[in-house]
């Protein structure tokens, strides 16, 4: 099957962030990027459809600057064919204009399966996947938890809270993937010097008109510090104590 | 002035929480927008206008009923398609939807049909002008808040539910019918079963307590503990960290994290749970978090209002037992 991947580069979810000089981003000093988490999760995906229904090829795309040609490479080195960079000088805050550039692009690739993750770890919008589906007119299931493809169709799991709902769907399709499905598998040394002689292309970003930008970015309070009550089953009495009389939760 | 178009989240013919969440993010909208009505719309099988009541109780002055036996299910192409037919039908500011499982299938859907900026999982609506809209959205996994603005005539808003307390603003609500505006049949995701969870409890994202517990509970069974410690407090949903979700003790469904569910209850016990950065992601924001573990520096000791050092084994059952008593002397 050709499968297309769409990944964003973000910073290392276990960072401690810092807001930049401007306040409308962060600072990006000393952050380690890599593929955004449920994007990564997405690649596996299609490496193991692909591995599993024998012949078909895995192109990866990012919207973004140069910057963005490394976590390409990173797919590519797990086992994705080939690398598409959508090349812009920045990314903007507006799901809606980035899915327009994917769009544009995927419009021709002649997909039978387009992969996002359910949403990027940076913007958390949950947007971009769901709109490129739209845009091409394909079929499209958000945040998967299980996806099984077979002649043609596929069969997803979606988690509805607290219940859960199983859908079938022809081909071509989007899917965004959500957790529990694929755990990324790592780079081989094999698949990372493979990696280097693959095609990346580079092309313009065909982005939608920009319509919702970042005015202001903060770090959210602070907790009061922690504190421990007591040891053992002896602290209960205190703990309720404190739910019934401070917290009034109780 | 401007009108607001609401969307009201039913499973099978009854409205949801977020359904009256959502009307009260609307109401506020219209309000701040200089005092527009609120439309809401609720699309399901017979049965379904029964909702416009509530609806109205809750701040919507019009609601539109889209009611078709072929809806029993979430059908996200129909609901999207008839809002996005209603939302250029009509002039409104916004279309203000959940960021649900439903919320985020038909948000993007309705942006692209309409051509609309749209910012999801929204916690606070700022100002509103003719042509600006800024909100409140939180980023990388909670760790940092932005303030965004979307610019254009028409905007769609989806709302994080735990951030929004649905309140009273009664009306009596107008109802109006139409027709889905895609035929069901034709509908190219087909949903072939929902299979509800354990009767009577509680959502995470709707539950004001929550007990989660993480690998330091050493066994599935031993959840039983957990789970009794909810059911002593009678309105308690039960989560867990991604350690146990991995492992099968737990479903995914109930994974509480930076890659599960975000939740805010008022009360969080954290039962044998170290704390990870990716776990405090969903639920830092807890009004009271307890945490019982064994290890007295494991990072969730930094984020408890009250913490106990030891065997949760041994002290859970103490308090739930406590709780029990507590909850009978009231
Ligand atoms: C990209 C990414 C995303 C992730 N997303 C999530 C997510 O969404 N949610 C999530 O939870 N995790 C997530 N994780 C995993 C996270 O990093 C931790 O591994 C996980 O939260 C640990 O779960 P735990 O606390 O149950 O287990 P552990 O870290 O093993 O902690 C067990 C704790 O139990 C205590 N303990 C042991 N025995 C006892 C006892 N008898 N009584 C009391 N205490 C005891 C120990 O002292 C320890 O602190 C993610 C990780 C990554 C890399
Ligand atoms: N700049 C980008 N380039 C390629 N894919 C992207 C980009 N931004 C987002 N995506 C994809 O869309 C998903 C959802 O992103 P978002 O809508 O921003 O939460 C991500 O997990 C990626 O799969």
């Amino acid at each position: 099957m050709k499968i297309a991947v769409c990944i964003k580069r973000t910073p290392d979810s276990e960072s401690r962030f810092k807001i930049g000089a401007s306040s409308t981003s962060i600072d990006e000093a000393g952050l380690k990027f890599d593929i955004d988490d449920f994007a990564s999760y997405a690649v596996e995906v299609a490496l193991q459809i692909n591995e599993k229904q024998g012949p078909g090829e895995t192109i990866i795309y990012a919207v973004g600057p140069d910057s963005v040609q490394e976590t390409l490479r990173k797919a590519m080195s797990m086992g994705a064919d080939r690398g598409v960079q959508l090349k812009t000088d920045s990314v903007p805050h507006d799901g809606l204009a980035v899915a327009k550039a994917l769009a544009a692009e995927l419009k021709t690739g002649g997909y039978d399966l387009v992969l996002f993750g359910k949403h990027a770890f940076d913007t958390s919008s949950g947007i971009v996947g769901t709109a490129v589906a739209e845009l091409l007119d394909f079929a499209c299931v958000t945040a998967a938890t299980k996806l099984d493809i077979a002649n043609g169709r596929g069969t997803a799991r979606r988690e509805l809270e607290g219940a859960a709902e199983t859908v079938e769907f022809a081909l071509p399709a989007v899917v965004t993937i959500d957790e529990g499905i694929a755990r990324p598998r790592y780079p081989s040394l094999k698949g990372i010097m493979a990696a280097k002689k693959k095609p990346l292309e580079t092309k313009p970003a065909q982005l939608g008109e920009v319509r919702v930008t970042v005015k202001s970015m903060q770090l959210p309070p602070e907790r009061a510090a922690g504190r421990i009550i007591g040891e053992g089953a002896a602290a209960v009495p205190e703990l309720i104590r404190l739910l019934q009389t401070e917290a009034k939760v109780l | 002035m401007s009108n607001i178009l609401v969307f009201a989240e039913t499973r099978g013919a009854s409205l949801r929480k977020i359904a009256l969440k959502a009307v009260t993010a609307g109401r506020a909208l219209a309000d701040a927008s200089g005092g527009g009505e609120v439309h809401a719309m609720v699309a399901g099988p017979s049965g379904v206008a029964a909702a416009a009541q509530q609806l109205g109780e809750y701040g919507a002055d019009v609601v539109v009923v889209v009611e078709d036996a072929a809806l029993v299910n979430f059908n996200r192409e129909v609901v999207a398609a008839t809002l996005a037919a209603r939302a250029k039908a009509g002039s409104y500011r916004a279309v203000v939807i959940g960021f649900s499982a439903q919320g985020r299938d038909v948000g993007p859907r309705v942006a692209v049909k309409l051509d609309a900026p749209i910012v999801t999982d929204v916690t606070e609506i700022g100002a509103v002008t003719a042509d600006s809209l800024t909100v409140t959205h939180p980023g990388y996994a909670n760790k940092v808040i932005a303030t965004l603005e979307a610019k254009g005539p028409l905007v769609v808003v989806s709302i994080r539910p735990s951030a929004i307390t649905a309140q009273p603003a009664a009306r009596t609500a107008k109802v109006e019918t139409m027709a889905p505006a895609a035929d069901p049949a034709a509908s190219r995701i087909v949903v072939k079963e929902v299979t509800e969870g354990g009767k009577g409890t509680i959502d995470l994202g709707d539950a004001p307590v929550i007990v989660s517990g993480g690998r330091g509970l050493k066994a599935p069974e031993n959840f039983k503990l957990v789970e009794d410690l909810a059911a002593a407090f009678g309105n308690a949903a039960v989560g867990a960290t991604r350690a146990v979700t991995d492992d099968g003790w737990r479903p995914h469904s109930d994974q509480i994290g930076q890659t599960g569910r975000q939740v805010s209850p008022q009360l969080y016990i954290a039962v044998g749970i170290s704390g990870a950065i990716q776990h405090l992601a969903g639920m830092r924001t807890s009004k009271t978090i307890v945490a019982i573990n064994k290890d007295k520096d494991a990072p969730i000791f930094k984020v408890a209002d009250y913490g106990i050092v030891g065997d949760a084994l041994e002290i859970v059952p103490v308090l739930t037992k406590a709780v029990q008593e507590a909850k009978a002397g009231h």
